[in-house]
């Protein structure tokens, strides 16, 4: 059994993997592409023909970029807010002691151990007309007005901070970590205060953790769907949103398909060109 | 009065002692080094010294101020980390003029300023290098440019040459000591390394267990040791447990041998340190008989173990250029009994 060349074996050991991946990946993503390039007739319902009409339609048509810009708005503040609550939660955190750190970091990942359905219905609760929100309020003496973020912009970036913030704190938490301790005492030696450690020794040092997280956020964000799903609804459609009531709603598939591969192109683009400036950027600093 | 003290220092962790009533009078421009096995307390000194740790009592009194409670950022001593602790976001020059810029000197002067201290370590054309793209012999000088270029009072170093290899420590260890002559900077060292305590230091402070074991010259503390520790971890040397006979016999095992004259009294329990290179080894059939076990070649001297009636022996010999001894070779041993140290306590 010498058939097997060297130089093959690299491809027949990632063969399994690849298979799996071009089945379970590459295949639905081909059809969905094929499917956004047909057209829809309300009568017959999807018509085999080829065409780019789908994507002008989205792109030309105003109620699908006040959708675009929405979602992409919306992951940039989320991204916002988790580098402005995830960064300082990850030094505090590198800064604990071995066990409050394990029960705090149980704490920040607790979001993701909740089913994601289970955890936006009880933002749903809070939230609501008549939740929790409402009854703090109004306890205050804030007038008995009904205090609801549900279907609000406030309200969706709220539930998606919550959720994300731990991808960003383990992100950053990783890179405090890779720090010498003694990075920061050299500081102080040299007659650095506690704010200027800080702002010219340790965070500059955390950037790539923190630049890392933002990626794993903006993209979270821009395709997450159950969030803005339930606390959104139907008023403020997201991308993700939007395709999966095309598909199921107007039952318009081809259109659905189209606005899902756009979004998947916009969130590459995006993602690729981001890293590209970070790696220009830091390439000079960190291995 | 000197210009460093240390005036009976104690450290404390919960219950663990690390350093305790460590007394220590340090002259302007002296190399001192801290010696001794990890766990010791020489790097806790050191920590309390920088401001990185505060002494559980005691006093640190520096140029006749006391800066026992001084934080580290206000105490003005250059440090050069075991692991150099460079800032890897800056590059050589940056790292560098850090100190000089939190000391408000304006760009261009502390530029210049950091090109000098680069250039005093001959890294002048490495300035604009990041941490990671330079060996750990040029961040070794960054890290010493760095320290330096504040012009420190006191300049501590933890371990600095521990992560170099053999030949560029020792290349690096002249460097250090004619860099710091030619400063005049006083320069504490913390080192486990024996030779690099003995090659760079004016005086070494041997320490064992958060005690201080002895304080004195290199040479006065390699011929002279006060304890068996000492003796046995500054250089290597052969230690025999014995007992007196008279004031200037001892016993060991069966053998008799002659020691310069002591006052232990006579059958008092005593070790008997010789260095392997004090004692002379010849085939002409006089001295303390013994068998060759083992002989190793280390190319400027050859290293041999033997047997004889006093039990193991380790001896250095000189390369001159002959075949050395052979292992089961029958062999005489001769030393000058002026070499021979005695101590009261018992080798462990």
């Amino acid at each position: 059994m010498s058939a097997v060349s060297e130089k093959n074996v690299p491809y027949i050991l990632t063969a399994p993997g690849v298979l799996f991946f071009a089945a379970l990946l590459g295949v639905p993503m081909v059809m969905t592409f094929l499917l956004s390039l047909h057209s829809y007739d309300f009568n017959t319902g999807i018509v085999r023909d080829w065409s780019f009409g789908n994507y002008v339609e989205v792109v030309t048509d105003e109620y699908f970029q006040k959708i675009f810009g929405r979602t992409f708005g919306l992951a940039l503040l989320v991204t916002v807010l988790c580098v402005l609550v995830g960064v300082p939660e990850a030094y505090v955190l590198s800064r604990l002691s071995s066990r409050w750190r394990s029960v705090f970091l149980l704490v920040v990942l607790g979001p993701l151990l909740i089913s994601v359905v289970v955890r936006t219905l009880g933002w749903a609760l809070f939230f609501g007309g008549n939740g929790i929100l409402t009854m703090i309020s109004q306890s205050l003496g804030f007038g008995d007005e009904p205090v609801s973020l549900m279907f609000t912009f406030t309200g969706m970036t709220i539930a998606l901070v919550h959720v994300l913030v731990p991808f960003m704190v383990i992100a950053v938490w990783a890179s405090l970590q890779k720090i010498d301790p003694q990075c920061e005492d050299a500081a102080y030696s040299l007659g650095a205060s506690k704010f200027t450690v800080l702002s010219r020794i340790t965070l500059p040092q955390a950037m790539p953790g923190i630049l890392s997280g933002c990626i794993i956020v903006f993209a979270l964000t821009a395709s997450a769907f159950a969030t803005p799903a339930i606390i959104g609804g139907r008023r403020l459609k997201v991308v993700a949103t939007a395709a999966y009531d095309e598909y199921l709603n107007t039952l318009n598939w081809p259109l659905g398909a189209s606005i899902a591969v756009l979004l998947l192109i916009a969130n590459v683009v995006i993602i690729i060109s981001y890293n590209r400036l970070i790696e220009r950027r830091f390439a000079k600093v960190f291995e | 009065m000197s210009f460093l003290k240390l005036e009976s220092l104690h450290k404390k962790f919960g219950d663990f002692v690390a350093v305790q009533d460590m007394t220590l009078d340090i002259e302007r421009g002296e190399f001192i080094s801290l010696l001794g096995p990890s766990g010791c307390g020489k790097t806790t000194t050191l920590q309390m010294l920088a401001g990185l740790l505060n002494p559980t009592s005691g006093k640190i009194v520096l140029n006749n101020e006391d800066i026992t409670s001084t934080p580290p950022n206000k105490r003005g001593l250059g440090i050069v980390f075991q692991s150099y602790a460079l800032f890897p976001h800056m590059s050589a020059l940056d790292n560098v003029a850090f100190g000089l810029e939190m000391r408000g000197v304006g760009k261009t002067e502390r530029l210049d300023k950091a090109r000098q201290a680069l250039e005093q370590v001959k890294l002048a054309q490495f300035v604009e290098r990041f941490p990671k793209d330079m060996s750990g012999g040029q961040r070794q000088r960054v890290a010493l440019a760095r320290a330096l270029v504040i012009s420190p009072p006191v300049l501590l170093l933890d371990e600095p040459l521990s992560n170099l290899d053999a030949k560029l420590r020792e290349e690096m260890r002249i460097e250090l000591r004619l860099l710091q002559q030619e400063i005049g900077v006083t320069t504490i060292l913390v080192t486990h390394d024996q030779e690099e305590a003995l090659s760079l230091s004016d005086r070494i402070v041997v320490m064992q267990q958060g005690n201080v074991s002895q304080i004195a010259a290199p040479l006065d503390l390699y011929e002279r040791p006060h304890n068996t520790f000492v003796s046995d971890f500054v250089g290597k040397t052969n230690l025999l447990l014995g007992k007196t006979v008279n004031a200037s016999e001892v016993m060991v095992a069966d053998t008799k041998v002659k020691v310069p004259v002591t006052d232990f009294e006579p059958g008092s329990s005593i070790t008997l340190s010789i260095r392997p290179e004090k004692i002379h080894m010849t085939d002409d059939n006089s001295g303390h008989e013994i068998r060759v076990e083992a002989a190793i070649f280390l190319g400027a001297h050859w290293l041999y173990r033997v047997t004889g009636s006093m039990g193991e022996l380790f001896v250095t010999q000189p390369n001159t250029g002959s075949a050395g001894f052979r292992r089961g070779d029958k062999a005489w041993l001769n030393w000058d009994q002026n070499a021979l140290t005695l101590f009261q306590d018992r080798a462990s």
